[in-house]
């Protein structure tokens, strides 16, 4: 434990570090918010989005690249450089376990998308009118289970990767799969709906993330799918994860 | 006592055998070498001892303890310097030390350490802006940090430059006379040579030979060679006919001499008895280098 806390001290004081991941990571899906919430037409109620406007209804679709980009891509490329670099190794020698550091970065990962969120919401909230998500609890549960669901794919990549390199081959398709079906890159009214309907159960389950977010409980088969992605992912990672 | 008992050894993966049998034990304060050529089985056999990997036969004590069944213990006890081990290009040396040190019961105080691994100046430095030498002086303060009983050196100097590794092995030198066991990993002969008190030399997964390294030149590369330039034609015979000669070369104006015992004392007095005089006169013995050749039957890499 006390390992631990050191550990995540010092990897926290590096994460904070490498300010331009640091930026993107927590930063980016509000710069977009913002910058969509800039078009005037995109603030004014729509009957396509049930009376919403474009940003209430596209700022779920943001939360999606959070968790794509830490979950998927920074959290599993880390650990691959981490193994491939020989610190797990390294750290196997000493009294600390390496899986001390495994556990440090996946708080650290869920700080970044935690602080993200938290921005993201809050500002949709004050500069564009975007009320808090209607359904808390419901929220609060999609959000759980998408972000489960997607650190555990990327704990995953960062099992069967051997190398840095093949952790990013590996991260970049999941991630462009995660994000297209988000709804990141056409917005999801704009995809035929048989593509929507996959979107609602790949992780992190936007569909569940809008429905809270405008007041509707999220559906029960849309949260199990993605606890069952979660489980499933993380035990497949926990069998096939390499210290070395 | 030996610190580190090793015996019959036996280690694969899959179907290659990576370590086939191997017996040696390491004596408290001293600075035992293991050598070989790449692929001999070296870093397995002290990967087993560090307990990073489990033995597919024999067995392992290390300070009278298993390194699998008592790895909690020895961790705080060994400390190992792994081949190729590098650290987040962001860390910088004091906080690398810093942590490393709060792993164990009894650390050194890193600060003292990073004066003596002469850091000093670069204590603030990120690890990806310390030059190779430096970097490497990490590695093994790292491994010291615990004041461990017994230091696993894996190729300690590896891509260093001449005067990085010498710095090393002064410092390798200082930390046995501070009472610490070493085992030090290295394919570098000159470096076995000057550090280590007894060598084995591992090839294909067996221990070839156990000895000093000036035991080991003695026994298995006794020979000598003496090269010089003749004031005056000199006939093979009057060399050949030398008990002590065993072979006369000739390379231009040069005669090189091969022979054992005392053939500088042979070969000068009969060159002087013929009023011959030897210019440019060089004796040179046999090295670790060639005793390494003779016992692998091939050069050590580098």
């Amino acid at each position: 434990m006390h390992a631990f806390r050191n550990i995540l001290r010092i990897e926290a004081r590096l994460y904070l570090r490498d300010l331009p991941t640091l930026l993107t990571t927590v930063g980016l899906p509000t710069l977009i918010l913002v910058v969509l919430g800039l078009v005037p037409a995109l603030r004014k109620p729509d009957p396509t989005f049930d009376g919403q406007t474009f940003v209430s209804y596209f700022a779920p679709s943001l939360l999606v690249v959070t968790l794509a980009m830490v979950g998927v891509n920074m959290l599993p490329s880390v650990l691959a450089t981490y193994r491939e670099r020989g610190v797990l190794r390294r750290l196997a020698t000493t009294p600390a376990h390496p899986a001390a550091l495994l556990a440090a970065q996946l708080v650290l990962a869920l700080a970044g998308i935690l602080a993200s969120a938290l921005l993201l919401i809050l500002v949709a909230r004050l500069a564009f009118g975007v009320p808090f998500p209607r359904h808390p609890l419901g929220f609060t549960l999609a959000f759980i289970l998408g972000t489960a669901a997607l650190l555990a794919l990327g704990l995953l990549v960062a099992a069967v990767a051997r190398t840095a390199k093949a952790a990013q081959a590996l991260a970049v398709p999941l991630f462009l799969v995660v994000m297209f079906f988000g709804g990141v890159y056409l917005p999801r009214f704009l995809l035929p709906d048989f593509v929507a309907r996959i979107g609602d159960y790949t992780p992190p389950g936007v569909q569940a993330l809008l429905d809270a977010w405008t007041g509707t409980p999220p559906q029960p088969l849309h949260l199990g799918i993605m606890a069952v992605i979660a489980v499933a992912a993380g035990a497949g990672a926990a069998k096939l994860f390499r210290w070395e | 006592m030996p610190v580190i008992e090793v015996t019959k050894l036996h280690k694969r993966y899959g179907d290659l055998v990576a370590v086939d049998d191997v017996s040696f034990a390491v004596e408290a304060g001293e600075i035992f070498g293991v050598l070989g050529p790449n692929g001999a089985g070296k870093t397995t056999t002290v990967e087993c001892v560090a307990g990073l990997r489990v033995p597919d036969g024999g067995g392992v004590s290390v300070l009278g303890l298993d390194p699998r069944r008592d790895a909690a213990q020895l961790r705080q006890r060994v400390g190992v310097q792994l081949q190729e081990s590098q650290l987040p290009d962001r860390l910088r040396v004091a906080e690398a030390l810093e942590l490393y040190a709060s792993f164990y019961r009894n650390p050194a105080d890193p600060a003292t350490l990073i004066d003596k691994l002469g850091l000093g100046d670069k204590r603030n430095t990120a690890y990806k802006l310390l030059s190779g030498g430096q970097k490497q002086r990490l590695s093994i303060a790292l491994a010291l940090v615990g004041n461990p009983e017994i230091a696993i050196l894996d190729e300690l100097t590896t891509g260093l430059d001449p005067q990085a590794r010498r710095d090393t092995w002064g410092l390798i030198e200082q930390v046995r006379d501070s009472g610490v066991t070493i085992v030090l990993v290295t394919h570098f002969m000159e470096e076995a040579e000057r550090l280590c008190d007894r060598v084995a030399v591992i090839d294909r997964g067996r221990v070839v030979a156990l000895d000093s390294p000036a035991g080991m030149v003695s026994t298995v590369a006794p020979q000598q060679r003496i090269r010089f330039r003749p004031s005056a034609p000199v006939d093979d015979r009057l060399l050949t006919d030398l008990p002590e000669v065993s072979a006369v070369q000739r390379t231009g104006s040069q005669v090189v001499v091969t022979g054992t015992g005392e053939l500088l004392h042979a070969v000068t007095s009969v060159l002087a008895r013929h009023q011959i005089v030897a210019a440019d006169l060089r004796l040179e013995q046999s090295t670790l280098d060639d005793a390494f050749v003779e016992l692998t039957g091939h050069r050590p890499a580098n």
